[in-house]
């Protein structure tokens, strides 16, 4: 489980997560949702230890990540995969080699075991035959299914993926979701995904935390969000008119006009 | 930031280079690959620039010892001794502050600003050793054979120019056997490791701390080279103090 207690982070004097307390749970797929620039990113940029939080506690399974050391921090880190945003995969590097990196550095498997593990992964992503291809020549949401495949192909304990499927068509979407969801309840990961695409939420969202304005908001399920009193929250999944029409049907808690 | 403030982290980023690798192959590929980049990537610019200034040397001397008494082959001797003492480590340090300057700083800031860098210290790297601590190894390697090459090649352009001006073959020849002192090699050595030192971990601080955007990776390159460029002057200058 990652614990999170108080968790505040300041860029000088703006200050962008305002005290946040929640946990995250082995085995279940959790979403950080939020509109753009609500600080979802810092916060999971703050959990892996790439910004240092200004105040508050991190532990993963009990141990306090934010009192480590750089050393220390590394043994942990050797157990995390992460998605980045902007995919950060190696330039100088080939798809292939991109996915393969990590199990050169810490595996000693033979080549040929790295290269069918690397096919494994790149399968599941859905991209096969740009094995040889460098990020510059493949598009943007390939980028982010190598990403991906990359996080996933030690089997993290912990995975972490900012925006998943932003850019990606509704059908890659789906399959990236599935994807994440299977890993996270056959390897009980403790999986926590950056999102704002309400598809994810629905699908997969087996613990949802909203962030607003620096706060925790809205904590809870894709059951309960539907029928979510928050009005925040509400003006957030609801966005578009469509929506709060079917929603209304549906004989929701708020009714608006 | 002050000065002080940025030495000292440049301190922190050649100190956190020193950890256990966590593969050593893998260490050992990138040490070869930034060779190869640096080494066989500079090799035409300072072998070319190494001719004729070999050549341009051996020129003005002829040209200014032309109306004196002075024996032909001190050409051969002069231009022996500047390209090794002074012209071989000083020029392919200035051109190199450029070229592999701009070329690590860029690579870095690059892999900065998309993040590459937070990938690796994600999977539990540690990308000063990864990436700084094989870029100045590299550079601290190749570049001494380099100078080495420019020195030769400059010998070379002096003598293809003298005899186009008239020189006898033998009597340059004879130039540079005479009186040569081997601790002239020494201090060549000795400038182009610290050269060497110096431009690629200028470059690797720049490159590495580069916050923002596409634009500051421009200005880190720009600043490599600025600095690298003066430091290899200033260095020059303290070692022609020190050991002569
Ligand atoms: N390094 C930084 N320095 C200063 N401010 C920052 C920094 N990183 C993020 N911010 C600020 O923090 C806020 C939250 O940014 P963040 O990237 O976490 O948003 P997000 O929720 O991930 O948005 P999106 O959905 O668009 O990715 C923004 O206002 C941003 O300007
Ligand atoms: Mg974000």
């Amino acid at each position: 489980m990652i614990e999170i207690i108080d968790l505040k982070k300041s860029f000088a004097d703006k200050e962008i997560l305002k005290g946040i307390t929640t946990s995250f749970e082995a085995g279940k797929t959790n979403l950080v949702i939020g509109t753009s620039g609500s600080g979802k990113t810092v916060f999971v940029k703050c959990l892996v230890g790439l910004l240092e939080p200004t105040s508050g506690t991190i532990s993963y399974d009990g141990i306090d990540f934010t009192a480590l050391s750089q050393r220390e921090k590394k043994s942990i880190r050797t157990q995390i995969g992460m998605l980045f945003q902007g995919s950060a995969l190696f330039d100088s590097m080939t798809v292939e080699e991109n996915v393969m990196f990590p199990l050169n550095m810490f595996t000693s498997m033979t080549a040929k075991e790295k290269l069918s593990r690397v096919n494994f992964c790149l399968e599941r992503v859905n991209l096969v035959g740009a094995n040889k291809k460098y990020p510059a020549e493949i598009s943007g949401g390939m980028m982010k299914r190598v990403g991906i495949a990359r996080a996933i192909v030690l089997n993290p304990k912990y995975l972490f993926c900012d925006e998943p499927n932003s850019g990606l068509d509704p059908q890659t979407s789906l399959l990236i979701d599935e994807l994440l969801s299977d890993i996270t309840h056959e390897y009980k990961m403790i999986t926590i995904i950056n999102t704002h695409d309400m598809n994810s939420v629905m699908g997969m969202g087996e613990k949802i935390v909203f962030l607003h304005q620096g706060f925790k908001e809205w904590e809870g399920n894709n059951q309960q969000i539907l029928d979510t009193d928050n009005e925040i929250l509400y003006n957030f999944i609801f966005a578009s008119d469509f929506l709060k029409q079917l929603r209304k049907g549906a004989g929701g808690a708020i009714k608006k006009d | 930031m002050t000065f002080l403030n940025h030495f000292g982290k440049y301190l922190l980023m050649l100190r956190d280079m020193f950890t256990r690798p966590e593969n050593f192959y893998m260490y050992w590929k990138e040490l070869l690959r930034q060779m190869n980049g640096i080494g066989v990537g500079s090799l035409i610019i300072v072998g070319v620039i190494s001719l004729f200034v070999g050549a341009v040397t051996a020129l003005q001397f002829a040209y200014q010892l032309g109306s004196t008494f002075f024996p032909e082959y001190l050409i051969g001797y002069i231009v022996r001794d500047t390209m090794i003492i002074e012209l071989a480590p000083t020029l392919s340090g200035l051109v190199l502050a450029g070229k592999v300057g701009s070329n690590v700083a860029g690579e870095l800031g690059t892999m900065r600003i998309s993040e590459q860098i937070d990938a690796l210290e994600i999977m539990g790297i540690n990308p000063n050793g990864y990436l700084v601590l094989p870029k100045i190894s590299a550079a601290v390697i190749i570049i001494p054979p380099l100078v080495v090459l420019s020195a030769t090649l400059g010998i070379f352009g002096g003598y293809w120019a003298a005899e186009n001006y008239g020189i006898s073959p033998t009597n340059y020849q004879k130039g540079l056997l005479y009186l040569f002192d081997p601790f002239n090699v020494v201090i060549m050595t000795v400038k182009s490791v610290i050269f060497a030192f110096v431009i690629a971990s200028v470059a690797c601080y720049q490159g590495f701390y580069v916050k923002g955007g596409a634009l500051d990776i421009g200005r880190a390159s720009t600043r490599a080279v600025v600095f690298g460029s003066i430091l290899v002057i200033v260095f020059d200058y303290i070692v022609a103090l020190v050991m002569t």
